[in-house]
């Protein structure tokens, strides 16, 4: 049987299933039983600094994004930190690592962007015995606004800054916690490194509205008729997080810089999809939030099932493995033709990769009088498209061209060898072949 | 006056009103709105959708579906109502098992269609229940019709020629109109007095007058008709029936389904509706498993329906059916009756085994008797009163086209016509047909 355990910065705890600093951790009563429920660790909701707590809206502070029926694909939500009192969370720290000795437990940090500040609550934070910290420059809400969050994380130089306090002030683990809403994700992260951070954590929640009441015109969720930015999660960011988890996986300057994945992840297969691009644990929020503590049953059974079916018996024989397939559209090999191919067994005669293909692609699928739906090898540039959009999942193959065949599109014979775009012909700035 | 299932003959209150009440409940109950949700969800909005092409009315039902799941019903009721102004009864009459949601891509994939009836009815509920009617007449043209019936043929004819500017009278026979949305349809399909409310709802559009207890035979001729209007749609219906051929037919307890049926429909209180201890209903049709179930929801002990083919040849669908004997009806197949036997009344019916089938269905001479106290006889129903003059094909009115009779200016479509099922939806396809040639004619 695989084994689960991962060693995440010297930290270890039975599984790569931890909490996000979100109401999943928010207290106590929580952890304790997302501990008896399984859970390998936690990120305590982020703390603030001592004296009176943040407030939080009286209204509704979640919106939701949903698919066929009421499936949620999309939360956002405007809560800030935790509203409790920090010697509270302390306290309660404290006791939970003592009686779980054997699970995770990270303090999510926010406060003032003084030295003084870190300075002063790092110590009460080591005192709890938490395995390690995490910044939290991501919260894009009423945080940011305050200076603190996604504020701080948008600015490069703050990262590295914060950064280089928390290691000096604490001895223990830091992660720095990263947030999407800015253009090039690769550079606090590389911050984050160059302040002396052990680890990066992402994503955070991203900018969003989910939706807009069109009786009374306010963003929701709604407070008193108005709504106001809030912090988007689950299933639907997934593919942004992984893109930006890539990202700083391959970077050569935050390359092996140890990654903790954050965003969507709802089942076992998530977790190892960020976990093969180079994260070495996940976190999980919206999933728990949509379904309970119990999920992380089958996260764990999935992931160890896979695993043995694949042959890796620990986390790290596979972490990390797809990052060198992850590369830039100019690598890609433009010599690989495939072609769509129709099972007319599996067809159900729906008719939706014709019309996507005849109204959007490239006109390359016929249909016949008895409804067959057939592709046209002449035309199809293999986009996938119809693939994409059939109801019935295995029925429109791609299927590679091999060398020496004829493309019938462009009457080209299949080339064997890789051949990108910095050499093609049609590029000005083709360099010659080698 | 509790009767109860086993009392002898053909009495009324054989079970308590909340029993049949709770039997003649909605057989497709509407759907709640998270429920047409997640029914509209699972269609895959087809290109050249083959459920749109198995609707007799051509509904475009890909994109009805899709309103709905947009949040849109009041969209999704005109695009049916564009085609099939009767699309609220469609919804919940039509043998979907054996048109659309047979045809649907994911009934052959899964062997379960998006279920297109139900969100039909969801479609068109909303807005029939805001009192919407969502059309307009045009300017008046000053030209009129006739349309000699008031059932789904006749409405649709009168509704599609209204919108386009002409006045229309209907002369109805009976005292009611809605022909047998009224008075054939089963009570369980279209409950809580749907069929009238539809007719209403319908009239709405304005420019149409109904003349009950006004019959074309009756008074009324068709040259006269003629004369008084620009032109004529003939929607009669079958309102004749076949006979038994079958010694005893006439002992009391013998009589047409189809009367019962339309009693049972009028009937205020079904309690009061008398029905035999032991039925027995003649027939392979829909008005046969109508007739069986109704007598059955109604109290009788024993219902059985006997069918002189095998269960392919069958005019009621496979749904049909296993409808009826989930009911507790037994269905006997390969059987034709010899004789009702019976002292006055009715008290056994004796049936032969067939063979053979299509022209060459033969008795085998073995018999069998079962007892019967009442006996339906639901065979098919013929053509009647006719107007002289008109071609026929076989025993209905010959038409080309959309509907286009021998007699130019005399349009006829529904049941009374040649050609396609006899369905409520196909009433309504050739009704509306026949008012688009009627217009284009009329404004040539
Ligand atoms: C018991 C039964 C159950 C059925 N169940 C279903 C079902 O579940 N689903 C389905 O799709 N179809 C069903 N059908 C068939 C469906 O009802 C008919 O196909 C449909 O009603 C035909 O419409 P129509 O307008 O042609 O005729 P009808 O509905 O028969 O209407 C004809 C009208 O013309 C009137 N009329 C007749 N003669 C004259 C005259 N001389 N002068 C003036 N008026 C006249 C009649 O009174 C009647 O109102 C059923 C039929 C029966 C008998
Ligand atoms: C209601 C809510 C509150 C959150 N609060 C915090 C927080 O206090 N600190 C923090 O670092 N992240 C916070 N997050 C972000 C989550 O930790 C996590 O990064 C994000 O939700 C993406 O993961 P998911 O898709 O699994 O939910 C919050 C998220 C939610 C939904
Ligand atoms: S792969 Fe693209 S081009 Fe080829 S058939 Fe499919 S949709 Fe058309
Ligand atoms: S989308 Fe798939 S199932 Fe539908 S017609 Fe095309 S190949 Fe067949
Ligand atoms: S065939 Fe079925 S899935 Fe396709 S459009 Fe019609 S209802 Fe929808």
């Amino acid at each position: 049987m695989a084994d689960l355990t991962t060693d995440f910065l010297g930290i270890s705890s039975p599984n790569p299933f931890w909490l996000a600093s979100a109401p999943p951790t928010d207290k106590e009563y929580n952890v304790r039983r997302a501990f008896e429920a399984g859970w390998g660790g936690v990120v305590w909701k982020t703390l603030g600094a001592e004296g009176p707590p943040v407030v939080n809206v009286n209204g509704p502070r979640y919106g939701a994004i949903y698919g066929a029926d009421r499936r949620l694909l999309g939360l956002n939500n405007i809560e800030l930190i935790t509203d409790r009192p920090l010697e509270t969370n302390l306290e309660e720290m404290a006791r939970v690592k003592a009686d779980y000795p054997d699970r995770a437990l990270i303090a999510s940090i926010m406060v003032p962007c003084e030295e003084a500040a870190w300075k002063t609550i790092l110590p009460r934070v080591a005192e709890t015995g938490a395995d390690g910290i995490e910044l939290n420059f991501g919260c894009p809400h009423g945080m940011s606004e305050r200076g603190m969050g996604s504020a701080v994380g948008q600015v490069p130089e703050y990262i590295e800054m914060v950064t280089r306090w928390c290691k000096q002030y604490y001895d223990r683990p830091v992660i720095v916690k990263l947030t999407p809403n800015i253009t090039d994700i690769r550079k606090p992260a590389v911050a984050a490194k160059n302040g002396g951070a052990d680890a990066v954590s992402l994503i955070n929640t991203i900018n969003s509205i989910t939706s807009v009441n069109l009786d009374t015109m306010s963003p929701e969720p709604s407070i008193d008729g108005k709504g106001s930015h809030g912090g988007y999660c689950g299933p639907a960011v997934k593919p942004i997080a992984m893109s930006m988890v890539s990202e700083i996986a391959r970077n050569p300057e935050t390359h092996g810089l140890p990654i903790s994945g954050i965003g969507g992840i709802t089942t076992w297969r998530d977790a190892a999809e960020f976990i093969s691009l180079g994260c070495g644990n996940v976190q999980v929020c919206t999933a728990a939030m949509t379904y309970g503590f119990r999920i992380v049953e089958e996260m764990k059974t999935g992931l160890s099932q896979w695993m043995d079916e694949k042959g890796y018996r620990t986390i790290n024989d596979f972490a990390g493995r797809a990052v060198p397939n992850v590369t830039d559209w100019q690598y890609l090999n433009l010599n690989y033709i495939a072609k769509a191919k129709i099972d007319q067994g599996q067809c159900i005669k729906c008719g939706r990769c014709y019309a996507a293909c005849e109204d959007t692609s490239h006109q390359a699928i016929s249909i016949s009088d008895d409804r067959t739906f057939e592709v046209i090898d002449e035309e199809c540039v293999a986009c996938n498209l119809c693939v994409d959009v059939c109801p019935v999942e295995g029925c429109i193959s791609m299927v590679e061209m091999q060398p020496g065949e004829v493309d019938p599109r462009t009457g080209a014979v299949v080339e064997a060898e890789y051949a990108n775009w910095t050499t093609h012909p049609n590029n000005p700035m083709a360099k010659a072949a080698e | 006056m509790a009767h109860g299932q086993t009392a002898p003959g053909i009495v009324s209150g054989r079970l308590s009103s909340d029993e049949i009440a709770q039997n003649f409940s909605d057989l497709h109950p509407a759907y709640e709105p998270h429920e047409a949700a997640v029914a509209a969800d699972r269609c895959y909005f087809c290109y050249d959708a083959p459920c749109q092409v198995a609707c007799p009315t051509d509904i475009d039902i890909p994109m009805f579906i899709r309103q709905i799941q947009a949040g849109n019903p009041e969209g999704a009721a005109q695009t049916i109502l564009n085609q099939n102004i009767l699309g609220g009864m469609c919804a919940r009459v039509c043998p979907t098992e054996t048109l659309c949601e047979e045809a649907c891509v994911r009934e052959t994939a899964e062997g379960k269609p998006v279920e297109i009836g139900r969100l039909q009815r969801y479609a068109t509920d909303t807005v029939m229940a805001a009192g919407i009617h969502p059309f307009e007449r045009a300017a008046p043209t000053g030209k009129s019709v006739a349309v000699v019936g008031a059932g789904p043929a006749g409405l649709a004819c009168a509704h599609r020629l209204a919108m386009l500017g002409h006045d229309v009278v209907i002369h109805e026979a009976r005292g009611k109109s809605g022909g047998l949305n009224e008075f054939g349809i089963a009570a369980y399909k279209t409950t809580d007095n749907f069929a009238e409310a539809e007719v209403d709802w319908l009239l709405k559009i304005g420019g149409i007058t109904i003349e009950t207890g006004s019959a074309l035979g009756q008074g009324i001729t068709l040259d006269g008709l003629r004369e008084s209007h620009d032109a004529v749609f003939l929607s009669i219906g079958l309102t004749g029936v076949n006979a038994l051929r079958a010694a005893g037919e006439d002992k009391a307890g013998v009589r047409d389904a189809v009367e019962f049926i339309a009693e049972l429909r009028q009937a205020g209180d079904l309690s009061a509706l008398p029905v035999g201890r032991n039925v027995v209903v003649i027939g392979g049709g829909m008005t046969a498993v109508d007739a069986a179930v109704q007598s059955k929801l109604l109290g009788a002990e024993n219902v059985t329906i006997a069918y002189r083919r095998d269960r392919d040849a069958m005019g009621a669908s496979r749904f049909e059916q296993d409808l009826a004997t989930s009911k507790g009806v037994k269905i006997m197949f390969n059987v034709q009756p010899v004789a009702v036997h019976g002292n006055g009344a009715a008290a056994e019916i004796e049936l032969e085994y067939t063979s053979g089938s299509g022209g060459d269905l033969t008795g085998t001479g073995e018999t069998v008797r079962l007892p019967a106290d009442q006996v339906f006889k639901a065979i098919g129903q013929t053509l009647e009163g006719a107007p002289e003059g008109l071609a026929l094909d076989g025993r209905k009115i010959a038409v080309t086209g959309p509907g286009r009779t021998s007699v130019a200016g005399i349009w006829a479509g529904g049941d009374c016509a040649a050609g396609g099922d006899d369905l409520t939806v196909t009433a309504v396809a050739e009704g509306r047909d026949a008012a688009m040639d009627i217009h284009a004619s009329l404004s040539a």
